[in-house]
């Protein structure tokens, strides 16, 4: 799994929600209510996924463990 | 456009309604709920009005009903409570229903004042019927105590007392030994016997003991304890003063035969009459509650129709008479989609009152800015209502209700982020949403609870976008969960420590390029678990939530500056989409949108074999308005540190242009428009004969049509319209406007990082709890640690639904409140309109029950 898959999938998910689901709303009185909200809903949620993931895509720094911790997360972890 | 969009196109209208028809006509508009009257007659006192007479009518059977509805309560009969909505009566009906209304006072009162007799003369034969059988005791312990040991006084004493002669008073030998009898209440006995002692110098005897069971006051209704007490005295001077301190006292005096025999047959006399009473009683109390049953099932009917009424005649206050008296002619806001609606239940009113001649719905023009009124629904109605308590949108501007919609909730959840909690906020919201009717139909009151589940849907959708963004930060109870495999791995030798094993506190820093599995990419969703479990967390969490506090906020700041686009389009206001929208875009895109895409290209640019040379974005954006570059190539040899470096070779002259660009905004928002008016006006000014011919067309005059065209506008102040050009308003106000956007753009941008702020202290306080209270009670070992676990599990849960749930949501929630108020809002919305508020039963009887 590259760094690409992820993207895609997420991006392609928020995507279809924002991009797609407005099409299918069926045709009432609150129409254009659920589109905002669909659109909005796809636009803010996948920005905040895209800060979380890219922020750790080139990390400048790493993680200062304790011991114990580090010894813990070799036996649950690996 | 969506309903919610923009506040219903309005129109005033002019209803002309036959006197038959008003009444039925105004009902149906009322049952409808879609126009607002305006009062034709303001200078004209309440009291002078048309309807004063039917009002007062209202007003008196509104009386009686809340009477009735009192002894109902009383009683303790339930209600009914139908639902149904009784159509507002007839005028000729409510006749019959004064006429039912004061029957029934009538014969309630009448009731009442005989039931209150009744039991007035039950209370005093209790009474009686105590105190015979107590002073029976009395003078049957004497009579044994004083026997052997005063044998002389016992003569004296008590002997009299059985051969009475008076009903009262008592001949011995030689002097005379009088008694009174009677009850009093209990509290008052201390005092009153102090008084007895001082006032007849302790010449007096007094014995009292207490009726166990409570009496009731027939006035009052409730519950007393009283006592029976005798005196004993000599004399007719000392009989008065006791008498005197009796009555003083309140108490009763009942007269007591002397002998025993006498009191017998009178205490069986008593019996009987109480016997009597009680059925008497009985049969009162039967029939004023079958009166009251048969009032409690229509009472609220009754209700409503008078409400309705009243209602009515108040509406009706507010219309012109005709000349000929024959019509009246009202004013009213009314919807213009609505307009079929509106005359289709004129017509029916119109039918229903048999009138010959049809009510007339006119529409007129007016120079008047209308009403704002958004159609709401259950689900949007929480957060216009957000929206309008910051203030009423302006007739037909951008509503930002339906955007609130969902970055209300959004907002909310970065600063509230936890999975944990976010399930609880969305698992209680749901049970409001799921037990809607329920709980509507309980009429629970309670300003709080009110509150809560009025914005039941916002809760809802908070409580999902906190789980989401719970997921985002890996928290759950200040926990992280590993689904996809943390990246940072600890394989290298020098973490083998089964060969050398680590020292106490031993603390070892992962390395970036070493332990980093970056090759398939960073953890897929959230944050990487291994944060959570870092001594350095915090800093990596930090400039995580602060860069995304920033774009959040030049999001959102970017997006109110395109609504007001809208409304400048909308409003036909070209010359500010080029003099105000357009450098306005410019000016944040130059400064803080630049900012956005340096942070991105940060992140995705500069990997961990630069780390030391990555450029700092803080100090680069400060220099960037200071103009201040560093020229010495990368890999600095002399010492200067390099995170001054340039991200990008030609990024002098291109930050140059950027802020160049955005300081030339400035003079740009500032004088082109002013300018531009002053010519408008001049020109206007110039050919204003012909443009007043023009206009004559059947409108008024000039001023009030340029006014209209406007569309409500009040943005234009001072515009092109008098007869001079103010031209030092106009520059005022533009420059107020251009310096509180210039400072707002990046005071605001500060503002979002109390989503930093925030949902930092969030997540800190959520982990201290877990470490200050969890996590001690695992720390017990053996059977001590089960209880401990099971109390401090309750501790915890109470804390986190009290302090991070409750209180923390509340804070989010406000804070949340501010950032749509201030830092969206202020971009694009006027809110200076007023609400549209029509006359509608529903909306008034569903106010009705607060007021009470």
């Amino acid at each position: 799994m590259g760094i690409e898959v992820p993207m895609i999938v997420v991006t392609l998910f928020w995507a279809a929600i924002g991009g797609l689901g407005p099409f299918l709303v069926p045709r009432n009185t609150d129409r254009g209510l659920v589109r905002t909200m669909l659109v909005l809903t796809a636009v803010c949620c996948y920005m905040f996924w895209l800060v979380a993931y890219l922020c750790q895509l080139n990390p400048l720094f790493g993680p200062r463990m304790d011991a114990k911790v580090l010894i813990a997360m070799q036996r649950e972890w690996s | 456009m969506g309903s919610l969009f923009r506040s219903q196109e309005m129109t005033l209208c002019q209803l002309f309604l036959q006197s038959e028809a008003a009444y039925a006509c105004v009902s149906e508009l009322g049952e409808l709920g879609l126009v607002q009257f305006r009062d034709l007659n303001p200078d004209v006192n309440a009291f002078q009005r048309k309807f004063v007479n039917e009002i007062r009518r209202c007003d008196e059977m509104e009386r009686i009903l809340r009477f009735l509805d009192k002894e109902v309560r009383k009683d303790g009969i339930p209600i009914l409570e139908t639902g149904e909505n009784p159509e507002a009566p007839q005028p000729r009906e409510m006749i019959d229903l004064e006429a039912t209304f004061e029957k029934l006072e009538n014969e309630m009162r009448e009731i009442n004042a005989n039931s209150e007799a009744l039991k007035r003369n039950y209370l005093e034969l209790t009474e009686l019927k105590h105190i015979l059988r107590k002073t029976q005791n009395f003078f049957d312990e004497m009579q044994h105590d004083s026997n052997p040991i005063r044998q002389d006084e016992d003569a004296n004493l008590l002997q009299p007392s059985l051969s009475a002669e008076g009903p009262s008073e008592v001949h011995a030998s030689s002097l005379k030994l009088g008694f009174v009898a009677g009850v009093i209440l209990r509290e008052r006995i201390p005092a009153f016997e102090r008084m007895l002692w001082r006032v007849c110098r302790g010449n007096v005897f007094l014995r009292h003991t207490e009726i166990e069971s409570p009496l009731e006051d027939p006035h009052t209704g409730n519950e007393v304890f009283k006592s029976v007490f005798i005196i004993f005295f000599q004399g007719d001077q000392l009989k008065n003063r006791v008498r005197k301190i009796c009555e003083a006292f309140r108490a009763t005096l009942y007269p007591c035969p002397e002998t025993p025999t006498e009191r017998r047959e009178m205490a069986f006399g008593v019996m009987t009459r109480i016997e009597d009473l009680t059925t008497v009683l009985g049969q009162t109390q039967d029939h004023r509650h079958r009166v009251l049953v048969a009032a409690a099932k229509n009472i609220n009917i009754w209700f409503l129709k008078v409400h309705k009424i009243k209602a009515i005649y108040h509406t009706l206050n507010l219309f012109n008479l005709d000349v000929t008296q024959k019509c009246l002619i009202g004013e009213c806001w009314c919807p213009v989609v609505d307009l079929d609606r509106i005359r289709l239940s004129l017509r029916r009113g119109t039918e229903l009152s048999g009138a010959a001649v049809p009510s007339i719905l006119n529409r007129m023009d007016t120079a008047e800015v209308p009403p704002t009124y958004n159609k709401t629904n259950k689900f949007t109605s929480a957060y216009q209502n957000i929206v309008d308590a910051y203030g009423v949108a302006n007739y037909r501007e951008v509503n930002p209700a339906p955007f609130t919609v969902i970055t209300f909730p959004f907002l909310f959840a970065v600063m509230f982020g936890d999975l944990g909690h976010g399930l609880v906020m969305a698992f209680l919201a749901l049970f409001l949403v799921w037990k809607e009717n329920w709980i509507m139909s309980r009429k629970i009151e309670g300003e709080i609870f009110g509150t809560i589940f009025g914005g039941r849907y916002i809760i809802f959708l908070m409580g999902l976008f906190s789980i989401y963004t719970g997921i985002i930060y890996n928290d759950v109870f200040s926990k992280s969960i590993n689904i996809f495999g943390s990246r940072w791995t600890a394989n290298r030798s020098v973490y083998d420590f089964q060969h050398h094993h680590p020292k106490e506190g031993d603390a070892f820093q992962m390395d970036p390029i070493l332990d980093y599995r970056n090759t398939s990419g960073p953890y897929p969703f959230g944050i990487d678990p291994a944060w959570m479990l870092a001594d350095n967390k915090i800093s990596f969490i930090n400039s995580f939530k602060m860069k995304m506090s920033v774009i959040l906020g030049v999001m959102q700041m970017m997006f109110g500056i395109v609504l007001s686009c809208f409304n400048h389009v909308f409003f036909g206001r070209m010359i500010n989409v080029f003099c105000e929208f357009i450098p306005q875009v410019l000016f944040l895109a130059c400064l803080f949108g630049y900012l956005v895409v340096l942070i991105f290209y940060k992140w995705v640019n500069f990997t961990a074999y630069e780390s030391g040379c990555a450029p700092s974005l803080l100090i680069g954006l400060i220099n960037m308005f200071l103009f201040k570059y560093q020229d010495n190539p990368p890999n600095n040899k002399d010492g200067t540190p390099c995170l001054l470096n340039q991200f990008y070779s030609a990024q002098k002259s291109f930050q140059s242009f950027l802020v160049l660009l955005a300081l030339f905004c400035v003079p740009w928002m500032l004088c082109i428009k002013p300018f531009i008016m002053y010519r408008r006006w001049k020109a206007a000014h110039n050919s204003v004969p012909l443009h007043n011919v023009v206009d004559e067309n059947g409108h008024a005059e000039g001023p009030v049509k340029a006014d209209h065209a406007h569309g409500g506008g009040h943005d234009d102040h001072g515009g092109g319209n008098g007869d001079h050009f103010d031209t030092g308003n106009v520059i005022i106000y533009q420059a107020i406007h251009t310096i509180e956007f210039c400072l707002g753009i990046i005071s605001n941008t500060a503002s979002y990082l109390r989503l930093w702020a925030l949902s930092l202290a969030h997540a800190q306080l959520s982990e201290v709890l877990w470490t200050m209270v969890m996590k001690f009670s695992f720390s017990i070992n053996g059977w001590g640690g089960i209880p401990l676990l099971f109390f401090l599990f309750m501790a915890w849960a109470g804390l986190t639904l009290a302090i991070l749930v409750a209180m923390e949501g509340m804070s989010a929630f406000l804070h949340a409140l501010r950032l749509h108020w201030v830092e969206f809002q202020n971009k694009f919305y006027g809110g200076q309109g007023y609400p549209f508020q029509p006359f509608s039963f529903s909306s008034m009887l569903d106010a009705k029950p607060a007021d009470d």
